[in-house]
């Protein structure tokens, strides 16, 4: 239903944008999210019909609100007169005395810790975001997740009534608890760029991972991690048209067109880091440590003038905070840039326990290289290509491979065409656990 | 209010025809300190004990009976208890303050009440 009329486009994202907001107020009243989602779907499509010929109503979000609750009623009713209960009808029918606008923000909050509850997988959570936070149709999100439609809807299905059988609650978590539960959204919407942000055709992902970060710090603007993994986005994402050649091949971070580098998300990024640290002065939030990192290669003007030695620090208090081998992996690049490719060798092979990581393997491979160590590099070069990567990643480990065999097959032992450009820092993205 | 069954899943235990003193008394400590979510629940024999009955052919059929547990896992089922909880917040809260999840796993499932 694609309109090039840019007045029906507008009305269509606007009745889409309010949409999501009705239903997290929805689900408060009926305390059903499948119902909830039904009404609110029938609203929606009833104001695409109706407002192009009667104009646009001058409270666009009441309207679909108060349409949506009569739907819901009407649902209830149908079902009731099925079963022959009567009692739930009864409650919805009470219009809800005139609701503070706080009010809405809260139903958002409430929904967004309920979609990203820790009794659901992480995949689910990632599934249930973009479906139930972002508004996107099952196909949508199957699309977006590469995961076939059908399997796609049975695992949106299966969540919504594991919320509503056990009773996973729609509230904000307590002041003790809202820490580690933030923690847990912040990982869904990082998975969720993630996800997006390693493929070439992974727009809607990631955009849809910043559209959610941004909802977060418009509803908790004080909170560290909100604030770190806005800015983590946002440094990330600012590389992103130049991450991978028009044939979907891996550009690593040393090679990419700073100059088409995204400016204006870089300055918002770098100033959400300074609030971020300025807001957790004792223990930084690792995901401002991490944004603190991005901000180092986006603020350099050259691969050549990263200030590796800042990087290092930031792994250093990193490790502090957040102590885990890909971390660990992550900080020995950095130490190979500063000290040298041997005390970077020293790291990985401390790190043994990520062997069936092909990063691991990878990382090792180019630091090889760096060593002239090419029959190593080759064999490291395979391990990592044995073990499961992305196909991007896949491509890219594979050509460094096939570079080194051309050289060697040249007769030459000399490796300088690949130890001269600094690539293995983009190559192994940052994850929190 | 919703009823959950908090399924305790941990290695065989044989605690005889009753518990070792220390486990009794934490399981004691728990049952007072739950006391108001509480609705029911019982320990079990080990599986070394167990017969697991099949009726071959459906209703009616020819009843088989195997000696030992439904499945052979290192974590078997060593008892449940019943939990009336507002939400799976609390249950998973409750469930945390069972002995058995300190050293195995508890389940915790929605109860099915039937009206």
């Amino acid at each position: 239903m694609t309109s090039p009329d840019p007045a029906h486009a507008a009305l269509v994202r606007l009745v889409r944008d309010e949409g999501r907001r009705v239903l997290a107020t929805l689900v408060r009243h009926t305390g059903d999210l499948q119902l909830a989602e039904d009404a609110v779907q029938d609203a929606v499509l009833r104001a695409l019909d109706t407002w192009p010929r009667t104009g646009v109503p001058p409270q666009p979000r009441a309207w679909l609100t108060l349409t949506a609750r009569n739907r819901a009623v009407d649902l209830v009713r149908r079902e009731s007169a099925r079963t022959g209960k009567e009692a739930e009808a009864v409650s919805l029918l009470e219009p809800p005395a005139n609701e503070p606008p706080e009010m809405l923000r809260d139903d958002q909050l409430r929904l967004v810790f309920t979609c990203c509850h820790p009794a659901l997988a992480l995949e689910t959570q990632v599934a249930l975001a973009l479906h139930t936070l972002c508004g996107l149709s099952t196909a949508e999100v199957g699309r977006a997740l590469l995961v076939p439609e059908a399997t796609m809807s049975k695992r949106l299905t299966r969540a919504k009534q594991k919320i509503a059988r056990a009773h996973i609650p729609y509230r904000v978590p307590d002041a003790a608890e809202l820490p580690d539960r933030l923690h847990g959204v912040a990982a869904t919407v990082y998975l969720l760029f993630t996800e997006g942000y390693g493929r070439a055709d992974g727009a809607t992902a990631a955009d849809e991972a910043l559209r959610l970060a941004r909802l977060l710090h418009g509803l908790m603007p004080d909170e560290p991690a909100v604030l770190g993994l806005l800015a983590l986005l946002l440094l990330q994402d600012s590389r992103r048209s130049t991450r991978f050649t028009a044939a979907g091949d891996a550009v690593p971070l040393a090679d990419q067109d700073r100059a088409r580098w995204h400016r204006p998300s870089i300055t918002e990024g770098v100033v959400l880091v300074g609030e971020g640290l300025r807001r957790s002065p004792g223990r930084p939030d690792p995901y401002v440590v991490q944004a603190a990192i991005a901000a180092c290669h986006a603020l350099a003007p050259t691969s050549c003038d990263t200030d590796w030695a800042a990087v290092l620090s930031w792994y250093d208090v990193l490790l502090t905070v957040h102590d885990t081998p890909v971390v660990r992996l992550n900080r020995a690049v950095a130490v190979g840039e500063c000290r040298g490719p041997q005390a970077a060798m020293a790291e990985l092979d401390s790190l043994a326990t990520l062997s069936g990581y092909p990063l691991w393997h990878a990382t090792r491979a180019e630091l090889l290289v760096r060593l002239e160590r090419v029959d190593e590099a080759r064999t490291a070069f395979d391990e990592a290509l044995a073990l499961p990567l992305g196909e991007a990643q896949r491509r890219h480990v594979a050509g460094r491979r096939a570079a080194l065999v051309d050289e060697a097959a040249g007769e030459s032992r000399h490796v300088s065409g690949l130890t001269g450009s600094r690539r293995a820092s983009e190559s192994i993205p940052t994850i929190l656990g | 209010m919703t009823l959950y069954a908090a399924l305790i899943y941990g290695a065989e235990l044989d605690r005889g025809d009753g518990s070792p003193r220390e486990m009794s008394s934490e399981y004691a400590e728990f049952g007072k300190a739950a006391a108001a979510v509480i609705r029911g629940g019982e320990g079990l024999y080990p599986t070394s004990t167990a017969t697991v009955v099949r009726v071959i052919g459906g209703k009616g059929g020819d009843v088989v009976t195997t000696d030992g547990p439904y499945a052979e896992t290192k974590e078997v089922l060593n008892g449940f208890y019943l939990l009336e909880c507002a939400d799976l917040d609390e249950a998973i809260a409750t469930a945390a303050r069972i002995p058995g999840a300190w050293h195995g796993a508890v389940e915790v499932r929605p109860v099915i009440e039937f009206k």
